[in-house]
């Protein structure tokens, strides 16, 4: 069971108090009515599966209800971030592949 | 009663408190302190078990969790019976009853024992997987046979009297193992000030120290043990857990603890006491001093019982004053068979010899053996043993290590025990719980856990094995430990130990035969599930390379001990035929529980009214006085209908149904979501997860919605009514209403945080009572202030007033078709207005009703049920809702683009009709499939399903709702429905709404 750090709250919470909410950083095509049918096929049914750092959109459902991102390693499940809505991750895969 | 094997002194039981047990029907007796093994051997019960595949005798090979054949059934009484205990770790208590899980009629007597001796040679590795292929309708049979046969013990058929416990913990280190080196570890973390918790799975705190001969500060090992222990105890972050077992490591450093409270004090527990606890910790730091599982070697016939791995032998000596056998013979390939055969010296019985692999060693306990004139076969090896029911002898042959054969004579040596050491395996198992592959190391022959974070391995677990330098990396990891949670590291003085010159160990795990592997006796190397050299010589030659696949062929591993003896054995046995290294042949995967754990520690209090919470409606003691039968709608309970007397179902559904139709029913409709929404932009924001329109919406109105998500498919339907120009209130299906809420938080938060609106859930604040029929309006007349005329307050409105003398508000809208009323007041008022309404129950005929009624009379009109009638793969437009799809709404709502999808718009896509079915007595099967031929050969082409189907009491014939492939085309077709009885039923397709299509019902 994860232990997961809520940037709204300020705290290290139980992963029973949250809800995995899918990949992160998904955005809705600007203007849906002119999107192609396959760059809306893309964003409704692709989603990235990596083997390392992934970028994810949790919700804190048993807490204050509000939606945050986390950066978590899909193979150690180590949580290396959380961060608000709006903004971006600081860690990232690219950043994870070259030497420290 | 004697206990030939038991000691006149020494071990740590208390001779004072003997204690009585039976063991497959014989009564024994052992003393306090013993563990159920250590007093089976003190009375020389040499066979406690038949094997699993072969039914060979088996004995005690081990002390400790590792033990692969003493695993027995434990229990007086039917309600205390436990399957799968280690006798080795279960403590003695007075009164104990075991028996042996395997052997019929008994172990010593085993009909199966020819069986296996015959068939034995017919059940190569893969054997199940060969032999019960076919037919597959056959595998259940199988199966249980393979069940009873393999004899693993069974579940208690009487409710368990005894009471679990849950704790959930925090600390800033937990150490597990509380031997050597987890107590040093512990002591200089919690001087340093950190809260410690330490646990270990023995009945007493120690680990090897307990048996060991080495002094600490130049005095027995039991002095330095205590002091440690008194010390750790009187500190108050410091919490001591023995009889505790580290069963699972899961992510983040989460680990379960489970305590055995009372399984040492009897059957049950003793009154106001847990039988045991489940520990819950998280720690900052987690520190693994599990030591390490000594590896038996492999040789023929090597599971004949009085075959021991070396060190328990000494345990067993040490511990419990037990010596298993008057005549040993030590077969090892490093220093530790010497200690054995010291012990066993010392203790006053005979050592026939020691058979050392290795040509030439002179470690400390090399000599200390030679001080004691024992003889040392140097250069040879056991290879086979003499006996079936018990060890007779030892067949011993000098060997050659290079060509990996025997060389010269083999001799019998007579003994009656064998202990074998090939080294040791560290117990890495908690560490690769979380995925993480143990890493093999050559120069100790054996895997260490990865690095990972958080995690600290010390001492044997870290492969390090001489005292002093376990001691001393414990220092380390203790002082790791204090700082990494951010504490100033203290102090510790490490006792004095003698730094034993050990010689260097032979990479020994399987010994050859004077015939080929395929050819010799069967060389155990997983002696719980019966897997044997030749077999995993058989995979391997069979074409398995991957240890996953020889391991799943051969079943080698996938007993309940987890293959803790045999799987480094097995490793290297298949590393050896593939013609590579260990690394690179790779181990296997550990999962928890590490032992196992019975499933009264795992529910611990969940369970019966604990298991699930229920929710209840502020009306529901009314439902229950009449006699309501109930429905689980989520976690909610609804009244399903309200028989009178001995009323069946149909009739009492059919009773409440005419009623609605006829004169006025009631129902308390509480559960359904409520959502308070509110905000200068709710409106927009309705327009944007609504599938219609809301600009237009006034106050004092109500519109029905349907919610898609952005692949254009329905999720939600609810109908949501203005309060004010920025103030809505949703209402949502009553299994959706918390999913919908995030829904929209979703949306808000992270697509639209520019809009200003927020939302609430009220579902608890109001109560919702429905009133619907001909005489609703007359009714509802005598208890509201609120104007009911036609023409002044229209179907779709809502109006706010007083019903009962109580703030309400009423919402005309219809789930039914007839003219109907939805009464919300605060929750808390609501049984005072069900009960008044209740006073005109004869005036006007006033009838309860529950979710089954509702569910017919909604059928009868169309409205569908989001999840009966959908399945997330149904459009708006396949429900024949067009109307309800604001197409030209400025912004792109959900959903919206995705029905101009080319799949979306198909115009042959399963599309919501009406089934009428030929015959009205016939109430089609929700789930039926639909075929248009039902004359074709089987499979038959499937185009679609019944969603909901029920019996009109109104129309007085059944009545389906399907989705059907190209529906609204199909209009008067005849389909049909072939039933599993050969029964084939046929259905005119219809539209939708059976009853009153044109809705003037509702509009009187």
């Amino acid at each position: 069971m994860f232990l997961i750090y809520c940037p709204y709250c300020g705290e290290e919470r139980e992963e029973s108090e949250f809800h995995a909410k899918g990949q992160a950083h998904l955005a809705r095509p600007a203007d849906p009515d002119n999107s192609s049918d396959e760059e809306w096929g893309h964003y409704l049914f692709f989603r990235e599966n990596p083997r390392g750092i992934h970028h994810e959109l949790w919700v804190h459902a048993a807490g204050c209800r509000k939606f945050f991102n986390v950066t978590r390693h899909t193979v150690s499940y180590e949580i290396l971030e959380t961060y608000p809505i709006g903004e971006q991750p600081r860690v990232t895969a690219n950043q994870m592949e070259k030497p420290a | 009663m004697t206990q030939p094997n038991r000691l006149a002194q020494g071990g740590r039981v208390n001779r004072d408190r003997p204690l009585s047990f039976v063991f497959n029907g014989e009564t024994y007796q052992g003393y306090e302190g013993d563990t159920l093994a250590s007093a089976l051997l003190a009375n020389a019960v040499s066979v406690v078990n038949r094997s699993f595949k072969y039914a060979r005798p088996r004995g005690i090979v081990a002390a400790g969790a590792e033990e692969p054949n003493a695993v027995v059934q434990l229990g007086a009484s039917e309600a205390a019976q436990t399957p799968n205990v280690r006798a080795t770790q279960q403590a003695l208590y007075d009164g104990l009853v075991a028996s042996s899980t395997n052997g019929w009629p008994n172990v010593q007597r085993d009909v199966m024992g020819l069986f296996g001796k015959v068939a034995g040679k017919m059940m190569p590795p893969g054997f199940y997987n060969k032999t019960f292929m076919a037919p597959a309708s056959m595998w259940m049979t199988y199966e249980k046979l393979i069940r009873k046969a393999a004899g693993l013990g069974r579940s208690p058929r009487e409710q368990d009297p005894d009471r679990y416990e849950h704790f959930h913990r925090h600390c800033d280190v937990l150490v597990i193992g509380a031997g050597p080196a987890g107590l040093v570890a512990a002591s200089v973390a919690a001087n340093s000030g950190a809260r410690v918790i330490l646990c270990d799975e023995q009945e007493q705190m120690g680990g090897c120290l307990l048996s060991t001969t080495e002094t600490l500060n130049g005095k027995p090992a039991n002095q330095w043990l205590s002091e440690t222990l008194d010390h750790l105890a009187a500190n108050p972050d410091v919490l001591l857990l023995p009889r505790t077992t580290a069963n699972g490591y899961h992510d983040h450093n989460f680990v379960t603890l489970h305590e055995r409270v009372a399984e040492h004090l009897g059957d049950t527990a003793p009154e106001g006491m847990a039988r045991s606890r489940m520990h819950q910790v998280r720690a900052k730091r987690v520190v693994l001093s599990t030591g390490s599982h000594e590896r038996p070697l492999v040789y023929a016939n090597n599971d004949v019982p009085g075959n021991f791995v070396s060190g328990a032998i000494s345990s067993y000596i040490h511990r419990y004053g037990v010596v298993p056998g008057n005549q040993l013979v030590v077969m090892t390939a490093n220093d530790q068979g010497y200690r054995c055969a010291i012990d066993w010296y010392d203790a006053g019985r005979n050592v026939v010899a020691i058979v050392d692999a290795r040509p030439d060693a002179d470690g400390h306990w090399v000599k200390q053996a030679e001080e004691r004139g024992l003889r040392i076969l140097k250069g040879q090896v056991v290879f086979d043993t003499k006996g079936t029911k018990a060890v007779q002898g030892a067949w011993v042959s000098a060997w050659n290590a290079e060509r990996f054969a025997l060389t010269g004579e083999a001799q019998l040596l007579e003994c009656d025990a064998i202990a074998s050491s090939g080294g040791f395996s560290p117990v890495v198992h908690l560490a690769a719980h979380t995925g993480a592959r143990p890493v093999w190391r050559d120069d100790i022959q054996g895997f260490v856990p990865a690095a990972v974070k958080g995690q600290l391995p010390t001492g044997g677990c870290n492969g390090v094995y001489p005292l002093h330098q376990v001691l001393a990396d414990a220092l380390d990891t203790g002082i790791t430990a204090a700082l990494d949670c951010g504490y100033e590291a203290s102090r510790f003085i490490l006792p004095e130990v003698d730094d034993l010159v050990e010689s260097a160990p032979l990479a020994l795990f399987e010994i050859p035969h004077t015939k080929a592997t395929m050819r010799a006796p069967y060389q155990f190397v997983d002696l719980q599930n019966d897997v044997t050299a030749a077999a995993i010589e058989l995979a391997t030659r069979e074409g398995f390379e991957s240890i996953e696949h020889v391991k799943r062929y051969t079943a080698m591993g996938f007993g309940t001990d987890q293959g803790k003896l045999g799987n480094i054995n097995g490793m290297a046995i298949t590393a050896r035929r593939l013609g590579q290294t260990i690394p690179e042949t790779g181990t296997t995967v550990f999962r928890p529980n590490y032992t196992p754990v019975p499933f009264g520690a795992i529910a611990g209090p969940h369970r019966r009214e604990l298991f699930d919470p229920k929710r209840y409606t502020a009306l529901h003691s009314w439902h229950e006085q009449r006699g309501a039968t109930f429905e689980d709608v989520g976690l909610w309970k609804r009244p399903w209908y309200y028989p009178i007397g001995n009323e069946s179902m149909h009739d009492a559904v059919s009773r409440e149904c005419l009623a609605v139709r006829n004169k006025v029913g009631i129902l308390d409709a509480s559960t359904l979501g409520k959502i308070d929404i509110q905000g200068k932009d709710a409106r927009e924001f309705l327009g944007r997860v609504y599938t219609n329109k809301w600009e237009k919406l006034g106050i004092g109105k109500a519109r029905y919605g349907l919610m898609c998500k952005d692949d254009g498919m329905v999720t939600d339907d609810g109908v949501t009514t203005c309060l004010g120009d920025q103030h809505f209130l949703m209402t949502t299906t009553t299994g959706g209403a918390a999913a919908i809420l995030e829904w929209l938080e979703l949306w808000h938060q992270t697509e639209w945080p520019e809009l200003e609106v927020y939302f609430n859930s009220v579902t608890d604040h109001w109560a919702t009572i429905t009133i619907t029929g001909p005489n609703s309006r007359a009714l509802l007349r005598e208890i509201t202030d609120i104007d009911l005329d036609r023409d002044k307050f229209k179907f779709m409105e809502w109006r706010q007033g007083t019903v009962a003398g109580v703030p309400a508000r009423v919402y005309r809208i219809s789930f039914t078709g007839e003219l109907s009323y939805e009464i919300n007041v605060q929750a808390d008022f609501a049984m005072h207005v069900w009960q008044t309404l209740f006073e005109y129950e004869n005036k006007y005929g006033l009838t309860p009703y529950g979710t089954e009624t509702m569910h017919v009379l909604r059928a009868e009109k169309g409205f569908i049920i989001v999840g009966q009638d959908t399945d997330g793969s149904v459009t708006p437009e396949d429900l024949g809702m067009q109307w309800c799809i604001g197409y030209d709404k400025p912004f792109s709502w959900i959903g919206k683009r995705a029905l101009s999808r080319p799949d979306t718009s198909r115009r042959d896509r399963k599309q919501l009709v009406g089934l009428k079915p030929l015959k009205d007595d016939v109430v089609l099967e929700e789930g039926a499939q639909i075929v248009l031929d039902p004359n074709q050969p089987i499979p038959m082409r499937m185009v679609g399903h019944v969603t909901s189907s029920y019996f009109s009491p109104t129309l007085n014939h059944g009545f389906a709702l399907a989705l059907l492939m190209d529906g609204h085309n199909r209009m008067g077709e005849i389909v049909f429905m072939p039933m599993p009885d050969g029964q084939v039923h046929e259905a005119e397709v219809v539209g939708t709404v059976f009853y009153d299509s044109k809705g003037d019902r509702q509009n009187v």
